[in-house]
């Protein structure tokens, strides 16, 4: 087990350089020069644009600016961003918010979606049932944008009973109503991915034997279905994971939330590279650790799964 | 009377009549005969048998036949022309001929929503099949084989999936191939390349737990080789996890397709589909809701038959909860 | 500058390249007699996107900072008329060589006096190209300039030959004079915009340190600066300009999109907001009833359809950009678009600037007659025919607000003319200006200019004189370029708004770009502000707003 851990943390090495490299690629490559974002359409004297040419690195080829970017990544200096700020403070400061908010999603998605599937998987075609597909239908036909509106007018306007923007502090009270929000598309997945496992278990073997035991309905549905039902959500929330953490942009942007989200969008439209390798190679750290907890868990909760 | 006591416990004084019928009356030989000449069905036959007699597959195929129909042939459904916009009629109310009223563009918006079926099922469903075929075969591949294999591939998803949704976009669509020649495809193709790990994962986590499934390693010591038992007995039983994903992922991928059109990096502003109305409902959305509302509906309705589907399909494939 | 700039998320605000909040001298906000002077007033505002150097700053929301904890030598009133602030007089004979002569005793907010090396040396800092400051083209007029903006052989690199430009000179501590490389009329108007603040020597000295913790002269000062989450500016007991604040501080909270400041102005979270949302144009006015205002500010939309495009070449290029203009219903775009917010544009300037005209002639080409357009664009198929290309107006949607009216006008001009037309919308703002800048734009583009300094030679020279900076279409025509050179060797500026006016005539016949509309700023306040009104550039007049 330990060294099945050992190895799949040496894996991240890898990882890493292939999506550094890929995304800073994928910037280098962008058409416009992040100078036309930073002058805002206004003339701008040529000799400022070759001074900040020279200071940005822009005219080197692209492994040159990569390099000195994993240069600067090892002796712990992530540059500065075009704002001026360093970049670690940038991420540094939004992290946090964001990994917090990114928690509470998927606590919400996990908690509410579990229970409502596993009703509606036991109550299969009742009016239950019925209705959580409806939630579903509701959560998934109508984006982010109008949902967090909505819930943002009624909740934080008409009714006041929370701020219906997240402040400075982003705390975890603040970010309730962002992370139910967050949490609502995901929670259709995990729904129907609960309930169809559920289904699917209910008629096994093992389910049987314990019924034929007379162990209590309750503890066969949250001993016996439950944990075997579970890998496919498990594996599930590990994925989402990381799209909760660097995709919350239209989330974030509603509420306010001072998040990873809004930052890696801005750096992705002013062209700064650094910036944005910086923001996904933090993500595909997030990933890769996730997916290791996932497999972990696999094991877990069946244990005929074994990793050597 | 101790010695006529019967051992049973049932009381001593009656006796049960038991009465046995002759063997040629019992239906224990039809039920234990075997048609050697008839052909054994496959799963899918067998599932496929299953399936036409669900009145959940009737409905949903009904459903799909129906927007598919509306995709094809619009003209059946509208006369007006959805492009003919005046903004005189800008958030106007139904009146005649214009029964769902009109856009803050003043376009007819029951014929913008018959016409944008089209485009939205072809990004639904292309976008949906294109990360079914690469990210479960990815997926499968990686958890059945496992070892070095999966490491590299799952690695490999793991670096796509950190690959934040809105940069590969609008590089995608930067890229001059892409941008002078956007749609729908150009939209599918977006949504597969970032999309396919979800699947491979999903699909990863589901083998992982078969291939060690009892009838699994029984296929396996019966002789029938890896592959076999990965495409015969695995992956059709690790479908439904994934169905449920792709049948969900339906209606997600004709809403992405809403936010990077917004962000005028998905269709062009002339091909019409749900995600572009949508999209450009948001400004109009405390003055005229119902902008916003019919292509949702539409939006709903197509998700909805493709998850009954799934359901359906999921249902036929699983021996055990098939009704008798 | 274009009004179009500010990386904004998926939400939807109204964006305004970087505006100069003015002095008022008699404000206009209404005064109520109970109002509380010792409230902090919170303020819409974004995430400065460079250090705070007057230099440096060329965006919205770092420009109003910067005017709040800095003053110039003079600053603009509600109406845009300019007003002394650290300036006792700026004299010139022949608008070319000016004497400028600073008050006393002024102190920036650590106590150090103000001179005119602060003056001199801050220009000279932020014009040399070594020091990367991006608004260093505004002392391209000085003499001297050429030098410190020096390239090298290569043209790759900057190589400045000077360090300080030779038409500044330090006269004595209140006293220093300025040579133009040329005569310029209306420079002096200049001098209240952001890049002609003044600096510390120990700001000079550690540059830095200063864009983190700028030390000013203005009626606040920046006390803490909470990176994307706000900017808390406290007032400055130094400053004894007109502009007396009457609260006991700003602070700006950093905002992503105007939908969720306008949600936290609902719920009295904030207290004043500029640029209401496109979701809520429509409703605005009655969600805040009397707490809501509209008004004019030193802006234009226009479309601009290149000269080097095949199809607008010559007369029949001429004729179809009338076509074009006469297609548009600017009025029924601001009444159902914007909600009655903007005017219909009638020239090429501002109404908020002086020496604005509504009657120059030409101006008819901007009245909506789809039966005319329709004959002029078959008087010029009669020339060249056009080849039924799709007819395309290029947009940014990352400054949002963009695509509904880009939307409207590209149907009415289909439903005139019987072409094909569609918005092009681009991602983000540097590929649009990446078109814009290479020559590639394959249709119109929307533009917009938002006045530096309220001066009607600023929406006209840097936007249409040849080769001018601004001119992204590459319009040229030297009889303009002759009117704009007498404009500004005139004696009087309202002697050269007449002749630029006169300039303005030969705009209309050749129509480099197609005028839509003049901006109007939207905003609110809460209940438990007072006194909230816009200045000539829609900024708030912070100082002026108190607590009741």
């Amino acid at each position: 087990m330990l060294r099945f851990i050992f190895r799949r943390v040496l894996q991240v090495i890898p990882v890493f350089f292939g999506s550094t490299l890929i995304v800073y690629y994928l910037v280098f490559s962008m058409s416009g020069s992040p100078i036309d974002a930073l002058s805002g359409g206004k003339p701008i004297s040529p000799a400022v644009v070759a001074q900040l040419t020279a200071q940005y690195h822009l005219d080197q080829p692209f492994f040159i600016q990569y390099g000195i970017f994993i240069k600067n990544l090892f002796t712990f200096n992530l540059g500065t961003s075009f704002s001026g700020r360093p970049i670690a403070a940038i991420i540094g400061q939004a992290f946090p918010v964001t990994a917090r908010l990114a928690i509470m999603a998927l606590a919400i998605e996990a908690i509410f979606g579990v229970t409502a599937g596993v009703f509606a998987g036991l109550r299969k075609g009742k009016l239950f049932d019925g209705t959580v597909l409806i939630a579903s239908l509701v959560v998934i036909a109508i984006p982010t944008f109008v949902l967090g509106f909505v819930l943002q007018f009624v909740v934080g306007v008409k009714l006041g009973w929370a701020k219906p923007t997240v402040g400075s502090a982003a705390d975890w009270a603040d970010l309730t109503l962002p992370a139910v929000v967050l949490g609502l598309v995901s929670f259709a997945y995990v729904l129907r991915l609960t309930r169809t496992s559920i289904l699917e278990n209910m008629n096994a073997d093992y389910v049987r034997t314990a019924t034929a035991k007379g162990l209590s309905r309750r503890r066969v549905v949250m001993v016996h279905i439950l944990r075997n039902s579970l890998i496919p959500v498990v594996t599930f929330l590990g994925a989402d994971l990381g799209g909760l953490m660097g995709g919350a942009i239209v989330t974030e942007g509603i509420f306010n939330v001072p998040g990873v989200g809004n930052t890696l969008y801005r750096a992705v439209l002013a062209g700064e590279g650094p910036m944005v390798v910086s923001i996904v190679s933090i993500l595909v750290l997030v990933f890769v650790l996730a997916n290791l907890l996932v497999d972990l868990l696999y094991a877990w909760l069946d244990p005929r799964i074994r990793y050597a | 009377m101790p010695e006529n006591t019967p051992i049973s416990s049932t009381s001593s004084n009656h006796r049960i009549e038991h009465f046995v019928a002759d063997i040629e009356q019992t239906p224990l030989q039809a039920t234990d005969s075997l048609n050697e000449q008839a052909a054994p069905l496959s799963l899918w036959a067998e599932a496929w048998k299953n399936l036409r007699r669900q009145p959940l597959f009737i409905i949903s195929a009904l459903l799909i036949l129906l927007t598919l129909t509306v995709a094809f042939f619009p003209g059946l459904f509208t006369q007006t022309v959805p492009t003919q916009c005046d903004l005189i009629n800008s958030n106007a109310g139904p009146d005649g001929g214009h029964p769902l009223g009109f856009t803050l563009q003043g376009c007819d918006v029951y014929a913008r929503l018959i016409h944008g079926t089209q485009a939205s099922l072809a990004v639904g469903v292309f976008s949906t099949l294109g990360v079914l075929i690469i990210g479960g075969t990815i997926g499968a591949i990686a958890g059945y084989y496992g070892g070095w294999l999966d490491a590299v591939l799952a690695r490999l998803a793991d670096i796509f999936f950190a690959l934040p949704l809105i940069l590969g976009a609008i590089v995608i669509n930067s890229l001059p191939a892409v941008r002078e020649h956007r749609s729908v495809w150009t939209v599918v193709a977006t949504l597969v390349v970032l999309g396919w790990p979800q699947i491979a994962r999903i699909t990863r986590g589901a083998v992982i737990e078969v291939r060690n499934a009892d009838f699994v390693v029984a296929a396996k010591s019966l002789g029938v080789s890896r592959v076999k038992a990965l495409i015969t007995h695995v992956i059709p039983n690790s479908l439904s996890p994934v169905i449920v994903i792709a049948t969900v992922s339906l209606g997600v991928f004709i809403v992405a397709e809403a936010t990077l059109s917004f962000l005028g990096i998905g269709l062009p502003g002339t091909v019409m589909s749900w995600g572009n109305d949508i999209a450009a409902a948001q400004t109009s959305l405390r003055n005229n809701p119902s902008t916003l509302l019919w292509p949702a509906v539409a939006l709903s309705i197509t998700v909805l038959s493709f998850i009954m589907l799934g359901d359906a399909v999921r249902d036929a494939l699983d021996p055990k909860a098939r009704k008798r | 500058m274009r009004f179009s700039r500010i990386s904004k998320a998926l939400g939807v605000a109204t964006v305004v390249a970087l505006a100069m909040t003015a002095c008022s001298g008699g404000s206009t906000g209404t005064t109520n007699t109970s109002a509380d002077t010792t409230k902090v007033i919170t303020a819409f505002g974004g995430e400065p996107q460079n250090p705070l150097l007057p230099a440096n700053t060329n965006e919205v929301y770092g420009g109003r900072v910067m005017d709040l904890i800095f003053s110039g030598l003079l600053s603009y009133d509600a109406s845009g008329k300019t007003v002394n602030e650290m300036a006792d007089s700026i004299d010139s004979t022949d608008s070319q060589n000016y004497t400028i002569k600073i008050k006393s005793g002024e102190k920036f907010s650590d106590g150090s006096p103000i001179t005119a090396k602060n003056f001199v040396d801050a220009w000279n800092f932020g014009a040399l190209s070594t020091n990367a400051q991006l608004n260093s083209y505004f002392f391209e007029s000085i003499e001297g300039y050429k030098d410190v903006s020096a390239m090298a052989a290569d043209g790759k690199t900057a190589a400045p030959t000077a360090q300080t430009m030779s038409g500044l000179k330090v006269v004595d501590d209140t006293t220093f004079t300025v040579k133009l490389a040329q005569a310029e009329s209306d420079w002096k108007l200049r001098l209240g915009y952001t890049a002609f603040f003044p600096l510390t020597e120990a700001a000079i000295a550690d540059p830095k340190a200063a864009g983190e913790k700028p030390t000013g002269n203005g009626p606040y000062t920046l006390k803490t600066w909470n990176h994307n989450a706000e900017l808390d500016l406290v007032p400055n007991p130094n400053y004894t300009g007109p502009r007396k604040p009457k609260n006991a501080g700003v602070t700006f909270k950093v905002y992503t999109t105007a939908d969720a400041a306008y949600q936290d102005l609902l719920a009295d979270n904030l207290d004043v907001l500029d640029g209401i949302p496109a979701s809520s144009i429509k409703s605005f006015q009655k969600d805040l009833g009397d707490r809501s205002i509209v008004k004019a500010y030193a802006g234009n939309a226009t479309l601009t359809i290149p000269s080097y495009l095949p199809a607008f070449q010559g007369e029949a290029g001429q004729l179809r950009r009338q076509a074009i203009s006469k297609s548009i219903d600017r009025n029924l775009i601001i009444d159902k678009i914007f909600n009655n917010t903007k005017k219909v544009a009638k020239d090429f300037t501002s109404p908020v600037i002086e020496g604005y005209s509504d009657s120059v002639s030409g101006a008819d080409v901007l009245t909506y007659d789809a039966s005319a357009a329709k004959k002029l664009w078959d008087q010029a198929n009669a020339i060249t025919p056009w080849d039924n290309s799709t007819f395309t107006i290029a947009y940014n949607v990352d400054g949002a607000g963009n695509k509904e009216y880009v939307d409207a006008a590209t149907n009415q001009i289909k439903n005139a003319l019987g072409i094909q037309a569609e918005g092009k919308p681009y991602a983000t703002f540097k590929e649009l200006r990446n078109d814009v800048n290479k020559k590639q734009l394959t249709g119109a583009s929307r533009a917009g200019w938002q006045a530096d300094y309220p001066s009607l030679y600023n929406f006209l020279g840097p936007l249409y004189g040849t080769g001018a900076g601004s001119n992204d279409g590459n319009y040229s025509n030297p009889a303009f370029d002759a009117k704009l050179k007498e404009g500004l060797n005139a004696k009087s500026t309202d002697e050269g708004n007449k002749i630029f006016n006169e300039a303005q005539q030969i705009l209309f016949k050749d129509l480099p770009v197609i005028p839509l509309w003049y901006q109007a700023q939207t905003g609110g306040w809460s209940n438990n502000v007072t006194g909230v009104d816009f200045g000539w550039n829609g900024v708030p007049l912070y100082y002026n707003i108190s607590g009741k």
